[in-house]
C-alpha cells in the first residue's frame, strides 16, 4: 500500500471526488477535446482568454481518478496566468510525471503539482495524468482538432 | 522433453491436487509481481504458456531450424515435418475434414481480414448486407467496414439485450436474402456470452449464406467440431490457447478456399511463375505466401497436445466452477455490478465498482499481484450499448483457482479502502 500512496495522494483523491471547475464554460473562447483511445478517457477543456491572460478554465468528460484529478488541479492553477506561464506549467507537469524533474528541486514552481510526481513510478498511468494538459495546450493554440494520446 | 499432462483426477474443489499439477506446467505462475505471487486473470487477452510449448519453441531453434517446403536437406525436411504435423494436429483438434482446410495466419484478426478480402469483397454487391452482432470485437467489425466502403455493401448489426445476449428474434428477422455473409463471435471477450452458434449457423445455412465464426475465446475453453457446427469458416489465435503469439488459424471449407483468390502473393503460394502468368498453388499453400511462422506452428501443435492431455471437458467443468464461485464472490461486494449476465457464459467477468474507474482498480490490484484487464477490451460498441466508458475484466483459464478468486476479492476491498 505504501507505494500506492505515492500514486493515490490525498490531494488526488480529493480532486477526483470533488473536481474543481468541472463544468462547461459558456463564455469560453477556446476549447479542445482530448481522448485516450486505449482506455476511453475523454475530456473537453474550455478556456476563456483575454489579452493573453487566462480568466477561466472549465472541463467536462470522464476518466480515471488520475486523469480527473489532473484536469481539476490544472484548472485551479491556471486562473490569471498568461499563456506563456501556462505553457511553462504544461512543460513542468510533463517533466514531473515522466520523472524528468525532481519536485524537491523546483519546489517553488511545483506547488500542488508535487502530488503528481508519484505518477512517474507508474508508466502505464503517465498518459492518464497528461491527457488534460495536452488538451489544454491544443486549446490554447486554438486548434479545433481532437487530441489523442496515441498520435 | 516434457510430456503433456496425463492427469486423470477430476478438478473438483476437493482435488486441488490436479490443478496444482496443471499449475506446475506453467513456469510463469511461480513468479511474483510487486512482491506478491502472480494471480493471472487476464486470460482472455492471452494465456500463459506451458513448459511443453516453450520447450518446443526452444528445441525448434536449437535443433531443427530451417526453411520449409523447398530444401532437400535433412533440416528442411525436419522443419517441414514439424510444420505439417502442426497442421494435422489443428485439423483434428477442431474436427476439420482434412488438413488442407487449415490455413496458418498471424491470428484471428488476420484470418477475418483474409476472408473479408479474398471472398466477401469479391462477391458482394452494392446494397447487399454483411451481418454481424452487437458484441463483436473490433477485429470482426473493422474488416467488414473496409469491405463495405470499397464495395457499397452495408454492415448490419444484430442488437443485444441488457444481459448481453443476442436478441434472437432480431437475428431471425435480419437474416434476409439480402444478407450475403454472416460473421459472428462465439464467445464475447468483454461479456463472456456464449452465443448459440449452432442454431445461428443452421439458420444461415438454410438460406445458403456462408458463416464465419470468431473462435478466439473458444478454443482453450470449449470443445469445437467444425463439421458438426457446419460453419464455413472458423478463426482463432494460438496465443489464447497456450501457444505462441503471432500464429493463428483460419479454417475454411474446401469449396470456399478453392474459389477464393489469394490474399497475398509471393513464394510458396505458387505452382509456377513466368512474367506472363502465375499458377497458384493448391490449398492451403495458396494462402501462405512467404516463409511462415514455422516455430509458431510447431509449438502450436504442442499446445494442442497439452490441451488434449488435460481434456477440454474437464477444462470446461473447472472453469464453470470458477465462474460461478467468482460471480458469487464478486456480487457480495457492495456497489459492484457485473456487465454481461447471459444465461450461457464462459469464465469471463466484466465488472464496475461504483464511483471508481476501472483503471484505478487495475493499478491498485496490480499491487496485490493480480493481473486483470481494464478498458474497453476492443469492443467499444459494447461499452456504448451499456453506456459505460470501460470495465474491469477478470478472465480465467484452467490453471486458475478459487484461492486466486479470493485474492482478487481482497484486492477489490483494498481498492474500496483507497477510495472511501
Amino acid at each position: 500500500m505504501s507505494e500506492l500512496k505515492t500514486l493515490y495522494q490525498d490531494l488526488i483523491l480529493d480532486h477526483n471526488k470533488n473536481p474543481r471547475n468541472f463544468k462547461k464554460l459558456t463564455n469560453a473562447n477556446r476549447h479542445a477535446e482530448g481522448y485516450n483511445p486505449l482506455c476511453g478517457d475523454q475530456y473537453t477543456i474550455y478556456v476563456q482568454v483575454e489579452n493573453d491572460i487566462i480568466h477561466e478554465v472549465g472541463f467536462e468528460g470522464s476518466g480515471c481518478a488520475i486523469s480527473k484529478a489532473s484536469a481539476s488541479v490544472m484548472s485551479s492553477l491556471l486562473k490569471r496566468k498568461t499563456i506563456a506561464e501556462a505553457e511553462e506549467l504544461i512543460t513542468l507537469f510533463q517533466k514531473l510525471v515522466t520523472g524528468a524533474a525532481d519536485p524537491m528541486e523546483e519546489i517553488d514552481r511545483v506547488g500542488k503539482l508535487a502530488a503528481f510526481a508519484g505518477v512517474s513510478e507508474f508508466p502505464a498511468r503517465v498518459k492518464c495524468a497528461s491527457l488534460a494538459w495536452h488538451t489544454l495546450r491544443a486549446a490554447l493554440k486554438d486548434k479545433e482538432q481532437v487530441v489523442s494520446t496515441e498520435v | 522433453m516434457k510430456k503433456a499432462v496425463e492427469t486423470v483426477l477430476p478438478f473438483t474443489s476437493k482435488s486441488s491436487h490436479a490443478i496444482e499439477r496443471i499449475r506446475a506446467d506453467f513456469p510463469i505462475l511461480k513468479r511474483e509481481v510487486n512482491g506478491k505471487p502472480l494471480v493471472y486473470l487476464d486470460n482472455a487477452a492471452t494465456t500463459q504458456k506451458p513448459l511443453i510449448v516453450i520447450e518446443t519453441l526452444r528445441n525448434y531453434y536449437l535443433e531443427d531450424n530451417s526453411n520449409i517446403h523447398r530444401g532437400v536437406h535433412y533440416l528442411s525436411q525436419k522443419a517441414t515435418e514439424g510444420y505439417e504435423k502442426g497442421r494435422k494436429k489443428i485439423a483434428s483438434f477442431i474436427g476439420a475434414a482434412e488438413p488442407e482446410e487449415i490455413i496458418f495466419v498471424r491470428g484471428t484478426t488476420e484470418g477475418i481480414n483474409l476472408v473479408a478480402h479474398s471472398l466477401v469483397k469479391e462477391m458482394i454487391k452494392p446494397g447487399e448486407e454483411i451481418l454481424i452482432t452487437g458484441m463483436e470485437h473490433h477485429s470482426n467489425i473493422v474488416p467488414w467496414q473496409i469491405v463495405c466502403e470499397q464495395t457499397g455493401a452495408k454492415l448490419s448489426v444484430v442488437p443485444i439485450n441488457d444481459k448481453g445476449e443476442i436478441i434472437f428474434e432480431e437475428y431471425e428477422k435480419m437474416l434476409t436474402s439480402n444478407v450475403k455473409f454472416v460473421s459472428i463471435v462465439h464467445i464475447s471477450n468483454s461479456l463472456g456470452t456464449v452465443n448459440p452458434i449452432h442454431t445461428m449457423i443452421e439458420m444461415a445455412n438454410d438460406k445458403g449464406i456462408p458463416v464465419l465464426i470468431d473462435g478466439a475465446q473458444t478454443v482453450s475453453h470449449m470443445k469445437i467440431d467444425v463439421k458438426d457446427l457446419d460453419c464455413d469458416f472458423f478463426v482463432f489465435s494460438g496465443h489464447k490457447m497456450f501457444g505462441p503469439t503471432g500464429i493463428g488459424v483460419l479454417y475454411g471449407k474446401r469449396k470456399y478456399l478453392e474459389m477464393m483468390t489469394p490474399y497475398q502473393g509471393g513464394g510458396d503460394m505458387i505452382k509456377s511463375v513466368t512474367f506472363e502468368k502465375t499458377i497458384y498453388n493448391d490449398i492451403p499453400y495458396k494462402f501462405e505466401a512467404g516463409t511462415p511462422n514455422i516455430a509458431g506452428v510447431t509449438a502450436l501443435g504442442s499446445a494442442v497436445d497439452y490441451i488434449n492431455g488435460v481434456g477440454l471437458d474437464r477444462i470446461y467443468q473447472h472453469e464453470q466452477e470458477l465462474l460461478q464461485y467468482a460471480t458469487e464472490s464478486l456480487l457480495n461486494i457492495d456497489g459492484l455490478r457485473i456487465i454481461g449476465t447471459a444465461e450461457n457464459k464462459s469464465a469471463v467477468i466484466s465488472f464496475m465498482l461504483e464511483g471508481i474507474h476501472p483503471h484505478d482498480i487495475g493499478t491498485i490490484i496490480d499491487h496485490e499481484g493480480v493481473a486483470i484487464r481494464t478498458g474497453h477490451h476492443c469492443t467499444q460498441p459494447v461499452m456504448q450499448r451499456f453506456g459505460i466508458p470501460a470495465t474491469a475484466r477478470a478472465s480465467f483459464a484452467v490453471y486458475n483457482t478459487k484461492e486466486e478468486v479470493d485474492v482478487l476479492i481482497r484486492g477489490l476491498d483494498k481498492v474500496k479502502k483507497v477510495f472511501q
